[in-house]
């Protein structure tokens, strides 16, 4: 047995080799005021506040949405009455493809992964209720996301409320579509520009909403490891800096506004230093590389989310425990909002029991735990200064490897992020083979399964959504929907700034389908060529 | 020496999450497997149509967004109509107990839920596809 402890080689989840104790001699040169200061203070290693959850614990932010608008907004309902402090929505797959409801690829998938959304009529059911002035909603939505957010801005006007007033985050980030989740419509370059169009759009109305949220999770979930998933998220966030700039925008004009997303993944320790590396990367890069001077623009602001590719199939009632520990990490790691994962989330989208314990898992942290009563509590230990430095040099080999190929767009059409990202899930997917990594109850301490209660979508969702469809399209005002679509097609054509005329044809009540047609004319699709 | 056994992955439906079809394509590839990955997005006529071109012995479709049960009898219809039904399908992905029981009633050879293991599955191939011999190369 302790030959057995002696040879085995310990590393993280991403295969970082640990050594056996960590003390002042594994942080020879640190310095403490350099590399860490104060929380609040540059380079926000401890944290973007001064007193971090002391002032305001995090928002719990459950991501929901399922089948139809109607059902996903009961749900909307239940979670705020639950306690939920904010809105994030999940669209089907259709609908973050760009397609309607009754649309032939749509068959089979209407409502599955999420809400289905193809019109404005869609998202003022979605928004029943919601006070759009008060609520914060969350968008996960990319290729269409300028079509979605205008529908939600078209929303907040008919409630009478200011687009001043607005605030949420639009997902937006389509470069992690070419790198990770594959959830893309038009080529790269197009895309950015539209990406652009809505960074640019929120500059000049909507000042308290985040246009972008640069996201590491799907990179991640598609099994990089968490140096790579930190190095593609924040060299990602580098290029929407570049066109912006390039736009004519100015660093401190937009910057505040951008937003991230991290996975919160098991391994403990790594995940905290990866935060912490986050936001020191970040801090020097917009001060260093593009010269910002507001102290906003300065400080890197995240939302996570517990890791899905974690969860068991098998032992269902373990991913609680997976997930408090996961989400533990992300509170240590300063956190501004959290999604913990349901239990059931291996098998379906929650049922509202597994989406409660979830939520009741962050509330025990921040009310319970005593963890929210002091910033950065680990600061200064050693094993985690010591990832921490260790986190920032890897990160920082990526993005000059990506520079060196030109940025991240060159990056992505070499294929670069998507093969380092195939090659660590592989490799991870070996060590578990092997038995090198453990899984609770999938290839270590295997039992029988209990069963569980699991959220059924049946096709009356589709149905629904088709017939709903077909009456609006016969009901609005057809010449006016052409107009506004050939509007839209002119504007793509040229450089004007697309929301306007997004705006426009989506309050005409053009569906997304259509208004996304009409970018396909345009810029054309995208199709990856494959590799294994 | 018998030929190497021939797969086409492939990934049908709107889903991109590609993460468990492209370590399966490698696993069967390392395992000495000749492999076709599709990419993604196929519709049941283009998987059934490069089942016949590439001449495959096995089909394994990776699902992940429970469009299962309106995707996968088309993939067995089409099958059934070009007299491909000596090809064995498998299924891989997030399938219900119940929903797997049913695919395998409509002639899928087996359905790999989260947590398989690579090795089960290249076992499972060997053994279905020597069942009916090296196949027509």
């Amino acid at each position: 047995m302790d030959m057995a402890v002696a040879e085995k080689q310990h590393t993280t989840i991403s295969g970082v080799p640990i050594e056996p104790l960590y003390g002042p001699e594994q942080l020879a040169d640190f310095d403490a005021r350099r590399e860490l200061a104060a929380p609040g203070e540059f380079p926000y290693t401890r944290g973007i506040h001064e007193t971090m959850y002391r002032g305001r614990l995090w928002t719990m932010r459950q991501f929901s949405g399922f089948a139809t608008p109607e059902e996903t907004n009961r749900r909307y309902h239940y979670l705020l009455q639950q306690g939920q402090t904010g809105l994030s929505v999940a669209f089907d797959l259709p609908t973050l493809m760009g397609y309607d409801a009754d649309h032939g690829l749509a068959e089979g998938e209407v409502g599955k992964c999420g809400a289905s959304i193809s019109s404005l009529e869609d998202m003022e059911i979605l928004c029943r209720g919601i006070p759009l002035g008060e609520v914060s909603v969350s968008m996960t939505i990319n290729s269409p996301a300028a079509v979605l957010w205008a529908m939600y801005l078209a929303v907040a006007e008919q409630q009478g409320v200011d687009w001043t007033a607005v605030s949420g985050t639009l997902q937006n980030d389509i470069l992690k579509e070419y790198i990770a989740q594959k959830e893309y419509i038009f080529p790269p370059r197009p895309s950015m520009r539209l990406v652009t169009d809505t960074i640019e759009f929120g500059v000049r109305h909507t000042p308290r909403f985040n246009p972008i949220s640069i996201s590491g999770y799907h990179i991640r979930e598609a099994g990089s490891t968490a140096a790579q998933e930190l190095a593609f998220t924040l060299r990602d966030g580098m290029e929407y800096v570049e066109w912006a700039l390039e736009r004519g925008m100015q660093v401190d004009e937009f910057a505040p506004r951008l937003s991230f997303f991290f996975n919160a993944h098991s391994d403990f320790f790594e995940e905290i230093a990866k935060y912490r590396a986050a936001r020191k990367l970040w801090a020097h890069a917009m001060r260093d590389r593009f010269g910002a001077k507001d102290e906003r623009s300065l400080k890197l602001r995240f939302h996570s989310q517990t890791a899905g590719c974690s969860l068991t199939w098998q032992q269902p009632y373990n991913n609680v425990v997976r997930t408090a520990i996961q989400a533990l990490a992300a509170v240590l790691g300063g956190t501004q909002s959290l999604h913990t994962n349901s239990l059931d989330e291996a098998y379906a989208l929650p049922s509202e029991q597994a989406v409660t314990i979830a939520l009741r898992t962050q509330q025990i942290l921040g009310y319970e735990s005593g963890v929210a009563n002091t910033p950065d509590p680990l600061g200064g230990s050693y094993f985690v200064e010591r990832l921490t430095l260790d986190m920032e040099q890897a990160a920082g080999d990526y993005f000059q490897r990506i520079d060196e190929m030109g940025g991240m767009i060159a990056a992505i059409e070499k294929g670069f992020p998507q093969s380092e990202i195939a090659n660590a899930s592989y490799v991870y997917q070996r060590a578990v083979e092997a038995k090198e990594k453990l899984v609770v109850g999938v290839n270590a301490f295997q039992s029988e399964d209990q069963p569980i209660e699991l959220l059924q979508i049946d096709q009356t969702a589709e149905e629904h959504q088709v017939k709903k469809l077909a009456a609006l399209r016969a009901r609005r005002d057809n010449g006016r929907v052409r107009q506004t679509l050939d509007a839209l097609r002119r504007a793509a054509e040229g450089t004007d700034n697309t929301m306007p005329f997004i705006l426009d044809a989506v309050r005409a009540y053009a569906t997304l389908g259509e208004i996304c047609d009409a970018f396909r004319e345009v810029f054309g699709s995208y199709q990856e060529t494959a590799h294994i | 020496m018998n030929p190497p056994i021939r797969v086409l992955v492939a990934k049908p439906g709107l889903d991109g999450h590609d993460r468990g079809a492209k370590v399966i394509a490698r696993a069967l590839r390392d395992a000495g497997m000749e492999v076709i990955y599709t990419g993604l997005r196929q519709t049941p006529e283009m998987i059934v149509n490069a089942a016949l071109q590439e001449d495959v012995q096995v089909i394994g479709l990776s699902i992940l967004s429970g469009a299962h049960n309106a995707i996968v009898p088309r993939v067995m219809d089409l099958l059934r109509a070009n007299d491909m039904l000596d090809v064995k399908v498998i299924v891989g992905g997030i399938v219900p107990d119940g929903d797997a029981d049913a695919l395998k009633r409509q002639g899928v050879a087996a359905v790999f839920q989260p947590g398989a293991s690579l090795d089960a599955i290249v076992e499972f191939i060997r053994g279905s596809v020597l069942e009916v011999g090296p196949g027509k190369i």
